[in-house]
């Protein structure tokens, strides 16, 4: 029965969204051609985040619903490139990952790089069942601990969705926070905890 | 007059700090619904154009469109907006369009800074480094004001910009692939806030522009008089604004991707009533 709802939850998390192809075929030339004019003269670190990596080109083009092959190759590529905690240890601190959940702080022009990324959690799932400011881009995570357990599998596999979350699905809309750097590992397992801790308040 | 429009914008300011006051309210079921109401309330008590801000812009940019000005002390009267020169009824409805003086597909914004500069000989090159007004109740700068202008000028008229001029067209299909593609440090793209239908993010209602209420209902209420910035905001704006929270470097103003991106919503919204300038949260 869990297994039954976990895995309607996974689908649902993870489902891309089909839409209809209206306009007309446009060379991905052209369409680079007009970004390069939209952003001019950055430094390497700005220019990187106006370039498309192999995942992203791919999933743009498929609008997110890749053929079988293509999105067995963008899950073999992601899954291979997650990076484990040091110490092996996927349950960080519950606390610091409600905060972060909290925070859409972090990456926007003028935001201070000195100060801790967001990972925003609460944009778009439902998490604790005090909070009601959530978004619903994304799953309810509601009590997301009692279903999914706290066993050594389940904490990696909630770490690696997070880290990378297309390794687990191809062109899902989640941000790869930790493939892309904008959470550290110390900040995912601490998101690990809030979502999977019996303590956090995403299970009472 | 005086009273309504203070009553809106404490109302207003109640609403722009809904965050945090949410978090005490706990609600069963949808969250968003109280929040939605009390939203629609004020913006029934503020849809009277004495009392919405963003009419001040309107004025200036009236004002500005017939005032003699520039190196050649003319004013925009002549200004060509795609119905012909000074016809401005209605022609904000059908842009962005095909111009042929300029061989390009223009928005309102960029056709009005290229009236600019070739009747009234201005250098717009400043007014392009800081095109919006800072958040906080300054004033329109001179571009949104006229944007402001024209647009309402097309109020009552529905979007019909037929998108079918081979350059028009090719601008649609540039904006659908910019709004699919993804970039920068969280993987973004346009269609992940706007690409299912009764979405919210956070407690924010999200348009869907395959849903064609949705994409008339925001294309036809742009520009806006934003209560949150204190300030009239151009679609221009909204597209800078969604980049920068999409965590991409600011995208050039009035650039071929601002335009595309227009061009493409534009035509989702085929058919949507404009009344602007709108009040938004």
């Amino acid at each position: 029965m869990i297994r039954t709802i976990l895995a309607a939850l996974c689908a649902a998390a993870f489902a891309p969204v089909v839409t209809a192809h209206a306009a007309d075929a446009i060379d991905p030339a052209r369409v680079e051609r007009a970004v390069a004019e939209a952003w001019r003269n950055l430094p390497p670190d700005l220019q990187a985040r106006v370039e498309q990596d192999e995942t992203m080109r791919l999933c743009s083009q498929y609008h997110n619903a890749p053929p079988p092959e293509v999105a067995a190759a963008i899950l073999a590529r992601e899954k291979k490139n997650i990076a484990y905690p040091a110490d092996g240890k996927f349950l960080g601190d519950w606390k610091k990952g409600e905060a972060s959940a909290l925070s859409g702080f972090g990456g926007r022009m003028g935001d201070d790089p000195k100060r801790a990324n967001g990972g925003n959690c609460y944009a778009c799932h439902q998490l604790a069942p005090t909070e009601i400011s959530y978004g619903t881009l994304g799953p309810s995570l509601l009590g997301y601990g009692k279903l999914k357990g706290t066993s050594e599998a389940a904490q990696k596999e909630v770490f690696e969705r997070i880290y990378n979350a297309q390794s687990a699905l191809a062109c899902s809309t989640m941000p790869r926070f930790g493939h892309n750097g904008f959470l550290t590992v110390q900040q995912i397992t601490d998101a690990v905890a809030f979502l999977l801790d019996p303590d956090s308040p995403v299970n009472k | 007059m005086r009273t309504t429009a203070t009553m809106a914008l404490a109302v207003a300011l109640s609403i722009g700090g809904g965050f945090l006051d949410c978090g005490s309210a706990r609600a069963q079921g949808s969250p968003g619904d109280d929040a939605d109401k009390t939203l629609e309330k004020y913006r029934a008590m503020i849809s009277d154009p004495m009392s919405n801000p963003g009419y001040l812009a309107v004025d200036a940019g009236e004002a500005l469109w017939s005032m003699p000005r520039g190196t050649k002390n003319a004013s925009l009267e002549t200004c060509d907006l795609g119905e012909g020169p000074g016809k401005l009824d209605g022609a904000y409805a059908k842009m962005p369009r095909y111009f042929a003086d300029t061989d390009r597909v223009m928005d309102a914004e960029s056709r009005i800074l290229w009236c600019m500069e070739t009747i009234q000989g201005f250098d717009t090159t400043a007014i392009r480094k800081k095109p919006f007004a800072s958040s906080g109740g300054n004033p329109a700068t001179e571009i949104e004001a006229l944007v402001a202008f024209v647009a309402n000028r097309s109020n009552g008229h529905v979007y019909a910009a037929k998108m079918e001029h081979p350059k028009e067209r090719e601008m649609v299909a540039l904006g659908e692939a910019l709004f699919f593609r993804r970039a920068s440090v969280n993987d973004f793209s346009c269609q992940t806030c706007h690409g299912q239908e009764g979405q919210r993010i956070r407690l924010q209602k999200l348009p869907h522009f395959d849903t064609p209420r949705d994409a008339q209902a925001t294309m036809g209420s742009w520009p806006t008089y934003r209560v949150s910035q204190a300030s009239l905001r151009t679609m221009q704006h909204r597209l800078w604004d969604c980049y920068w929270q999409m965590r991409m470097p600011d995208v050039g103003y009035t650039s071929d991707v601002t335009i595309a991106l227009t061009a493409y919503l534009t035509k989702k919204a085929e058919g949507g009533k404009i009344e602007v300038p709108s009040i938004k949260r």
